[in-house]
């Protein structure tokens, strides 16, 4: 078991390490095998693990050596598979791996063919580290690990300038939140003396500690989630890192990696349930990512930028879910959300391959009879993550809708749902838009105009069907269906039963569910009528009103950062170098220097060789020595 | 055993500074891979439990308590280590370049490795400073003769600096020198037990404790004293660069260790105040300057005085996870920054130019040098399961344990490390090539068993940095106990 076990991450491993070796002398359609192969038996190997903890098993925890120990500063290279880590694993592997088929057909005949599969397979090494490991060490090993496969692959077409400050850019915000996660670490040692969660959990409820001491944990480890998961103020990376590949987006900017500060702070709520204020402040920020980043969806026309900001949304929404407790309401739209924004990006990438690589949704439009499959499960998987009743984004949105009713009240609730009506907005805009009307491209375009190869197509027809029958893990127990709140159940021994909306009458409930489904079937129609019925196209920049340009200016943050930090650093850097580097501390270096030789010059000239001056200079020391003495 | 270290180097040296027949690449290469050999053959028999192993001591001076004495515990052997394994691989670098009187340069950098063990086996004070003085004559003369622009005049700055720096030390050794308790034969000792029984009061140690500062402050070199390395190491050949910032700048920190502490452990509650400030505010002061440099030597440069502040927080804390850290970060420091000055030599020869604005398309037409640079530079900023994590991650605790404000602080280092480190790969890798860069020439094979090597420490090391903090950790129980703050 337990080298199985130390399969699962290494497998990827090899395979980037193979095809990082030797990739460029083999065929594509090796290296894509190779890539593809050692994803899908990890990922068979986790549907093992999955059985085996379902069937009632103990978590298990298997070290392969110690990492490093001074003293009790000890962390193991350790694994932790339970519920919950066995959960991401699959999603991880399970989402991965048709995304890694996907890129056979769509990085076909790029020069770094090899290249691109070696990073990918090395993503979900270090993704699968994150969410195995046993400590918050191991965590923290994926949590730079994936953050550098981003900064590879975001930068993968290298030549282009802008891509690789994208790439740098998206690096650098999240090691802003990595230092915060770092002093985390620091502090949760200082008090637990381990960095394993079963020490740390099992010592928490005996310490006793201030509510303070673990508000301030709570929030360091959120600043790491904040800068991974692109949350205010750390999440301008995300759009930008759009300059990736497409499937790169699906799987790293959508399904995965990004919810990684999700499963932080899932992982650690038993510091959480502790700390109502840390939780207030993740539900706040949340609640306000949600919102500032579905206004700002609402006026983007780059089809992945869209996506880029709904995925923004999307996980605040899950903050939000976590800020009121309810941890397995969380998981379960990561979960889902992995399948239809994994599908939406790979639909969008179809498109862009069959346009030759068009990004700009008004060059668009009447896509779905050329591209008859993309269309469909794009299609659904809007659906699906508008909240139309029954898909799988319906009954996760409503899991997160209740518990918030009922963690904090009508307020919460009213913003909550509104942040879903916004993305029923967006996303059915960007589907009317970009599907229906009239082709607004070139000629040339519109005669290469083609569906995907099948090996492009069948990733998206399998993830289309979890994204319509997602639902099916998590069904509310309102419907007293068996099997209710299954997934729910599964992870409780992780995640524990905490569920506020348990609280709520089945009237309440339905109402609440009732509500939130009208507001997303009339967003939908009403996009439907301006974009399909009435076939508006996105105004030109120019022609946009006040209000909208700020939004497509995206509330001007990246300025706002340019002449707030980055500049005033850049400026102070030079600052630095000549003045007090150059000027003043190596001038007064070098005045020192200078002093020495000056007075050496004049010391020289008592030297001049003259028997009467030295005899002279003798007496008048020894009067001054005898003087001295006297005095 | 130990004794062979310093004079097989030492012999060489003489050789080949004598006599112009011999193939000098060749000797040079094989006495230092001879000195790696022998290192590897002393780690296999050593005792990590904190004594010293393979000592040796010869009568020297007896009347005044001076012995020619050498010894190995955990610390000595790991930064002897780090010496030979960067000693073959400076060498095998040195050959990318013709030099003119290559015997020399070659002759001139085993005297090297020979003061540069010496001064990390040695047991008694004054052979200490002898070696440590010795170490600087064939520096001196690598970057004078060989080195670049304004090299005599950059050179003279940065051999009086760090002499008039020594020279205090050898003062504050002396004053512990005549404290000291006799060893039978003579009334006082140079022995480093007896130095440390020494027993002196408040402002004796002060006045102690600042004069070692001055000479290791200058060697590292830390904030303020820093300004004569960046000029030295853009005009130093790069053997040179190397020789100073992957080897020779451990000596400031082993000195602190090993001397500056024990010897007047009374100024550190004084002391170490002032010094932790400098050491974390010259981290952030010179990232920060990184930030915009344009010269990549330069820049480089400027990361490794932020590098070496670090490690010297880590150890003037003066606790075991800070102390742990310290040794293993210089241990990968110096394979970091060799494989970093390696790559801005090799991209130089190609470009022309060390200017970064002059680079770029590089990972287009050089795949395999762009790989490995990578890599190094992944060492360099410390992503997990690459050299530079696990002994950044002990120094940042350390600190964060000394005063958690001053953790933070220092904790700037891996937002600032990355971004002048990637805006300098971007700059030079990424992005359309230019006039100079179209028609860039892969690695050779040469250069390919250089940051081959480097690479695979940089993962190995990576991954499995726990045996090197065993090698050290009965000596860091010992010398931390030896020491009553």
């Amino acid at each position: 078991m337990d080298i199985l076990i130390a399969l699962i991450p290494f497998l990827p491993l090899l395979g980037a390490a193979l095809n990082g070796l030797v990739g460029a002398r083999l065929p594509e359609r090796v290296v894509g095998w190779l890539g593809s192969g050692t994803v899908l038996l990890s990922f068979l190997f986790s549907v093992y693990l999955f059985a085996h903890l379902h069937g009632g098993a103990e978590p298990i925890r298997t070290t392969l050596y110690t990492f490093l120990a001074v003293d009790s500063f000890h962390v193991d290279f350790a694994f932790l598979i339970d519920p919950l880590s066995v959960w991401m694993m699959l999603i991880v592997t399970g989402v991965g791996f048709p995304i890694h088929v996907y890129s056979i057909g769509y990085m076909h005949g790029d020069a770094g063919f090899w290249r691109f599969f070696a990073y990918l397979n090395l993503f979900i090494f270090s993704m699968l580290l994150l969410v195995m490991g046993d400590n918050l060490v191991m965590l923290f090993f994926g949590w730079e690990g994936v953050g550098l496969c981003s900064y590879l692959l975001i930068g993968f077409w290298y030549d282009n300038r802008a891509y690789g400050k994208a790439a740098r850019k998206a690096f650098i915000m999240n090691r802003i939140g990595d230092l915060g996660l770092l002093l985390g670490l620091f502090l949760i040692f200082d008090i637990f003396d381990s960095f394993a969660y079963a020490d740390i959990f099992s010592r928490l409820p005996v310490l006793r500690l201030d509510p303070a001491v673990l508000t301030i944990i709570g929030l360091l480890l959120f600043v790491g989630a904040i800068g991974k998961s692109a949350q205010i103020p750390l999440f301008t990376w995300l759009p930008d890192a759009m300059a990736g590949p497409t499937p790169v987006s699906a799987l790293i900017h959508a399904a995965t990696m990004v919810t990684a500060g999700i499963y932080l702070v899932a992982r650690c709520h038993p510091i959480y349930s502790l700390a109502p204020t840390a939780l207030e402040v993740v539900a706040f920020i949340g609640l306000l990512t949600s919102l500032v980043a579905g206004l700002i969806a609402l006026c983007q026309n780059d089809i992945k930028k869209v996506l880029a900001y709904s995925t923004v949304s999307q996980l605040g929404l899950m903050f939000v879910a976590l800020g009121m407790g309810a941890y397995a309401a969380a998981m379960f739209h990561v979960t889902t959300h992995a399948f239809f924004k994994a599908l939406l990006f790979l639909g969008a990438g179809s498109v862009i391959h069959a346009l030759g690589g068009e990004q700009d949704i008004r060059r668009m439009g009447g896509l779905r009879r050329a591209l008859p499959v993309t269309y469909w499960t794009f299609l659904l998987a809007t659906l699906a993550i508008s909240g139309v009743p029954l898909l799988s984004g319906f009954f996760s949105k409503d899991e997160i809708l209740a518990n918030t009713f009922a963690g904090a009240g009508t307020g919460w609730w009213v913003l909550s749902a509104l942040g879903g009506g916004l993305t029923a907005l967006y996303m059915s805009r960007l589907l009317f838009v970009t599907f229906f009307g009239n082709f607004r491209g070139t000629e040339e375009q519109r005669a290469h105009l083609h569906e995907s190869p099948r090996v492009m197509t069948i990733p998206l027809v399998v993830l289309a069907v979890l994204s319509v029958a997602g639902g099916l893990l998590n069904l509310p127990h309102l419907l007293h269906v068996p099997g209710a709140e299954w997934l729910a159940h599964f992870l409780s021994p992780s995640v524990g039963e905490s569920r506020p909306a348990h609280l709520l009458s089945a009237q309440t409930e339905w109402l609440l569910m009732g509500a939130a489904s009208l507001l997303a079937l009339s967003a939908i129609a009403w996009a439907y009528w301006a974009y399909a019925v009435r076939q508006s196209v996105p105004k030109d920049e120019a022609a946009l009103s006040r209000w909208e340009r700020v939004l497509a200016g995206k509330f001007y943050f990246d300025e706002f950062y340019d002449w707030v930090i980055v500049r005033p650093v850049e400026r102070l850097s030079q600052l630095l170098h000549y003045y007090a580097d150059v000027w003043a501390i190596d001038g007064l270096v070098n005045g020192v220097g200078t002093a020495v030789q000056r007075i050496g010059v004049e010391f020289r000239r008592l030297q001049n060789g003259n028997i009467e001056y030295y005899l002279l200079g003798m007496v008048v020391g020894a009067v001054l020595l005898f003087l001295s003495l006297w005095l | 055993m130990a004794l062979l270290l310093v004079l097989l180097p030492l012999i060489g040296s003489i050789v080949l500074l004598a006599s112009r027949a011999l193939p000098a690449r060749m000797v040079a290469s094989g006495i230092a891979l001879a000195n790696l050999l022998l290192t590897g053959f002393l780690l296999m028999g050593f005792q990590a439990d904190g004594r010293y192993n393979y000592e040796v001591s010869l009568p020297w001076i007896p009347q005044a308590g001076v012995a020619f004495r050498l010894g190995l515990d955990g610390i000595s052997m790991l930064m002897v280590l780090l010496t030979n394994l960067l000693a073959p691989l400076i060498v095998l670098s040195i050959g990318t370049r013709d030099y003119d009187r290559e015997g020399r340069y070659y002759g001139l950098v085993l005297l090297m490795l020979a003061a540069l063990n010496g001064v990390f086996m040695a047991l008694d004070g004054l052979l200490f400073y002898v070696f440590y003085e010795m170490a600087l004559i064939p520096i001196y003369f690598i970057c004078a003769i060989w080195g670049g622009e304004n090299r005599i005049r950059i050179t003279l700055k940065f051999f009086l600096y760090t002499f008039v720096g020594s020279l205090f030390m050898l003062v504050a050794l002396l004053a512990v020198y005549y404290q000291s308790p006799s060893d039978g034969v003579a009334a006082h000792s140079f022995a480093w037990e007896a130095l440390v029984a020494a027993e002196l009061d408040a402002r004796t140690a002060g006045w102690v404790m600042l004069g070692f500062f001055l000479a290791f402050a200058v060697k590292m070199p830390l904030f303020p004293f820093h300004t004569w390395q960046p000029d030295t190491y853009v005009s130093a050949p790069a053997g040179g660069t190397m020789l100073l910032s992957g080897i020779m700048l451990k000596m400031g920190v082993y000195g602190v260790i090993r001397w500056m502490i024990p010897l007047a452990p009374e100024a550190w509650h004084v002391w170490a105040p002032v010094f932790l400030g400098l050491a974390v505010f010259g981290i952030v002061y010179a990232s920060l300057i990184a930030l915009k440099q344009s010269d990549l030597k330069r820049l480089i440069a400027y990361s490794s005085i932020a590098h070496v502040g670090l490690i010297a927080a880590g150890v003037l804390v003066w606790n075991k996870t800070g102390m742990q850290g310290g040794l293993l970060q210089m241990l990968a420091h110096g394979i970091n920054v060799v494989g970093l000055f390696f790559v801005a030599d090799a991209l130089e020869r190609r470009v022309g130019s060390r200017a970064l604005f002059d680079m770029g398309g590089v990972a287009r037409s050089a795949p395999r040098l762009a790989a490995l640079y990578f890599i190094v530079t992944l060492g360099a900023i410390a992503v997990p399961l690459t050299n530079g994590f696990a002994g950044e991650f002990l120094l940042l605790n350390g600190v964060w344990k000394y005063h958690y404000a001053l953790g933070a602080a220092a904790g700037l280092t891996i937002i600032l490390g990355a971004a002048y480190m990637l805006r300098a790969y971007g700059l030079a890798m990424f992005g359309a090539a230019g006039p100079y860069t179209e028609a860039t020439p892969d690695a050779d094979r040469r250069e390919l068993i250089v940051l081959g090597c480097i690479a695979a420490l940089v993962l190995v090391l990576g991954f499995f940095p726990n045996w090197a903090l065993a090698l050290t950790d009965g000596s860091v129980n010992r010398i931390l106990g030896a020491v009553q703050l």
